[in-house]
């Protein structure tokens, strides 16, 4: 079972193995159980529940004065500033530029860690070893310092490649959104490749036998059967760069001292951060509940339509 | 890497007729392989290799000599003025992340091993809800919860301090997620009966004999957690103001943005990002093994 089949089908597979309505049984163990759930759950409950049901009441909230200068103060406000959320302008701008940004770089991304999987599980590949560390060593680069390190890449004056860097100017309006797609591209391809090559090696051999008596080439045996195979993993990479791409930020924010294209708000979460801090907390609130919503619909949705393929 | 094991014999290398049939196709995608991934390999090593070129160049051979080779050998004068810079304020960064990533995986590891294993080996009401709200968890982005903890925490005086950045990184849903899949099927029922017969504790059943079953598991979510506090961005932004509490990344963000104002921090910026992630990437290279059975972990039967 992979881990994304495992997610949906579990609760399944609990509600069959619950016991019918009259015949429950004591509870055994509730000292261990609690010992052994306590410490997650407490902690759960104040680092993940707490905060986003505060978040929600937050938002809810809008600020009052009386008169021009009187004390502000904090009323319900309904959903005044969901209101808010939808009239700006902004906000929206952001949304639609990470998700550009995903519905490019996610796909080249996925793609690119696919192809190198299946040529690290095939036979015309020498140096396996070597290519896969290689690959993987900048996932070992955190995203700042990435993003740090590319943007010296890109400045003209301070580039190796100064003949490409004049050439092209990575760090315009037009080009920056593509420069910080290449930087996370960068980082994440040998992680996602590992993932993959994995759900390749886990391929039981005997699925090749069919092939190879048909006489199958390597392409066709990738193209019919390995791929088909490690969907489920290319699916579960997928999800998790969704809710990287809606979530973006600390590459552009540190594009922002190499260009001057990379404004205080370029993406949802900068745009939070920014909104946080002149303060209005209320609409940061509002702003944040949108956007977890709209990753866990997304990352959801895309789970549950592959799952429906999968199963046609 | 040889401690890849691969227990089946079934990579395509077994399929002998296929191959045999056209050596020339055969050398041509070879070729061809080699070529791609050759290509791929500059793409990835390049950049971190300029990285390592320029952090031994004094601040005039950065911009005067080749890029991708040596000049003068500074690296060491380099890495000196690095670390006495700001009293020493580079290593105190190392030390913070060090310290954040290490006690912070490892306690929520421990957390949710624990919290997995009940969920996979106890039956008691509300465990399936439990398990479900839990699973919703793990699709929430942590960015996501940064501005809400920060609101609560300046509530109760923890805003700027340690505690800020450390708490909120000992919660791993993925690894209760993992650790309840992977306890059900690798340790077996029987045992945990077996010691109860014995007269040991479950507590001590857990931690003496359940632990050590789900070994590769717990390696995973320690390293997937380790990794997501040592990238983690956000909290440490909105969080803490003074720069001794800074974990490395944040630090050299903050000196990043200061290069306009003080341009000698440029051989420091450049230095310290080499130095901060060379420990990282030994690390990963001595660990791959566990990545990859660990990444594999996610999808046992």
């Amino acid at each position: 079972m992979t881990a994304t089949e495992a997610i949906t089908r579990a609760p399944d597979a609990a509600r069959r193995s619950r016991p019918r309505r009259g015949e429950r049984r004591k509870v055994q163990h509730k000292g261990a159980i609690a010992i052994f759930t306590g410490p997650f759950g407490v902690l759960f409950l104040l680092f993940y529940l707490i905060p986003i049901g505060y978040a929600v009441w937050k938002s809810l909230q809008v600020v009052q004065r009386e008169g021009t200068y009187g004390a502000p103060q904090e009323v319900f406000g309904g959903l005044t500033q969901y209101a808010l959320v939808f009239q700006n302008g902004p906000f929206w701008e952001s949304v639609g530029r990470v998700l550009l940004f995903g519905v490019v770089q996610v796909p080249i991304m996925l793609g690119l860690a696919l192809l190198f999987a299946l040529l690290l599980d095939s036979p015309a590949l020498k140096g396996k070893r070597f290519f896969r560390l290689a690959f993987f060593a900048p996932y070992a680069v955190p995203g700042v310092i990435a993003a740090i390190m590319w943007g010296f890449l890109y400045s003209p004056n301070l580039s190796p490649f100064t003949d490409v860097t004049r050439a092209i100017d990575f760090l315009s309006p037009e080009m920056v959104l593509w420069s910080i797609a290449n930087v996370v591209t960068w980082v994440f391809v040998g992680y996602n490749m590992l993932i993959i090559y994995s759900a390749l090696l886990a391929i039981p051999s005997e699925v090749y036998e069919a092939a190879r008596l048909d006489g199958a080439g390597q392409i066709r045996i990738a193209w019919s059967i390995k791929i088909p195979m490690v969907a489920p993993a290319i699916v579960l990479t997928a999800v998790f760069s969704i809710i990287g791409t809606l979530q973006l930020l600390a590459e552009p924010q540190v594009f922002r001292s190499f260009s001057s294209a990379v404004s205080s708000g370029f993406t949802p979460n900068m745009l939070i951060y920014a909104t946080s801090s002149v303060p209005n907390t209320q609409l940061a609130a509002a702003f944040s509940v949108v956007l977890a919503l709209a990753t866990f619909a997304l990352s959801f949705t895309f789970l549950k339509s592959t799952q429906r393929k999968a199963a046609q | 890497m040889s401690m890849l094991t691969r227990t089946r014999g079934a990579t395509a290398d077994d399929l002998a007729p296929a191959r045999s049939r056209g050596a020339r196709e055969s050398i041509f995608s070879r070729g061809a392989a080699l070529l791609v991934m050759g290509v791929f390999t500059l793409y990835f090593v390049v950049p971190i290799w300029w990285l390592f070129i320029a952090s031994t160049k004094d601040r005039g051979d950065l911009l005067t000599t080749p890029a991708l080779w040596f000049a003068e050998w500074n690296f060491f004068t380099n890495v000196g003025d690095l670390i006495s810079y700001g009293d020493g304020i580079y290593f105190r960064w190392l030390l913070n992340s060090i310290g954040y990533a290490v006690v912070g995986a490892l306690l929520a590891t421990v957390f949710a091993a624990m919290c997995g294993y009940a969920l996979a080996k106890y039956r008691f009401p509300g465990r399936e809800l439990f398990f479900n709200v839990v699973l919703g968890g793990v699709l929430v982005p942590a960015t996501a919860l940064a501005l809400p903890l920060f609101l609560l925490f300046s509530q109760v005086n923890l805003t700027n301090t340690y505690w800020a950045v450390l708490l909120p990184s000992i919660v791993s849903p993925f690894g209760v997620y993992l650790s309840r899949i992977y306890a059900a099927s690798s340790v077996p029922d029987e045992l945990i009966e077996a010691g109860r017969i014995d007269g040991a504790g479950e507590v001590r059943t857990f931690f003496t004999v359940s632990v050590r079953l789900m070994t590769p598991a717990l390696v995973t979510v320690f390293l997937f957690q380790f990794v997501s506090i040592w990238n983690n961005f956000f909290l440490p932004l909105i969080m803490l103001r003074s720069a001794e509490l800074f974990p490395i990344t944040y630090g050299l963000y903050s000196w990043n943005t200061q290069l306009n104002q003080i341009p000698e921090l440029r051989t420091y910026v450049l230095t310290g990002s080499f130095l901060s992630i060379v420990p990282l990437i030994v690390a990963f290279l001595l660990l791959q093994r566990f990545w990859r059975n660990g990444l594999g972990s996610g999808s046992v039967k």
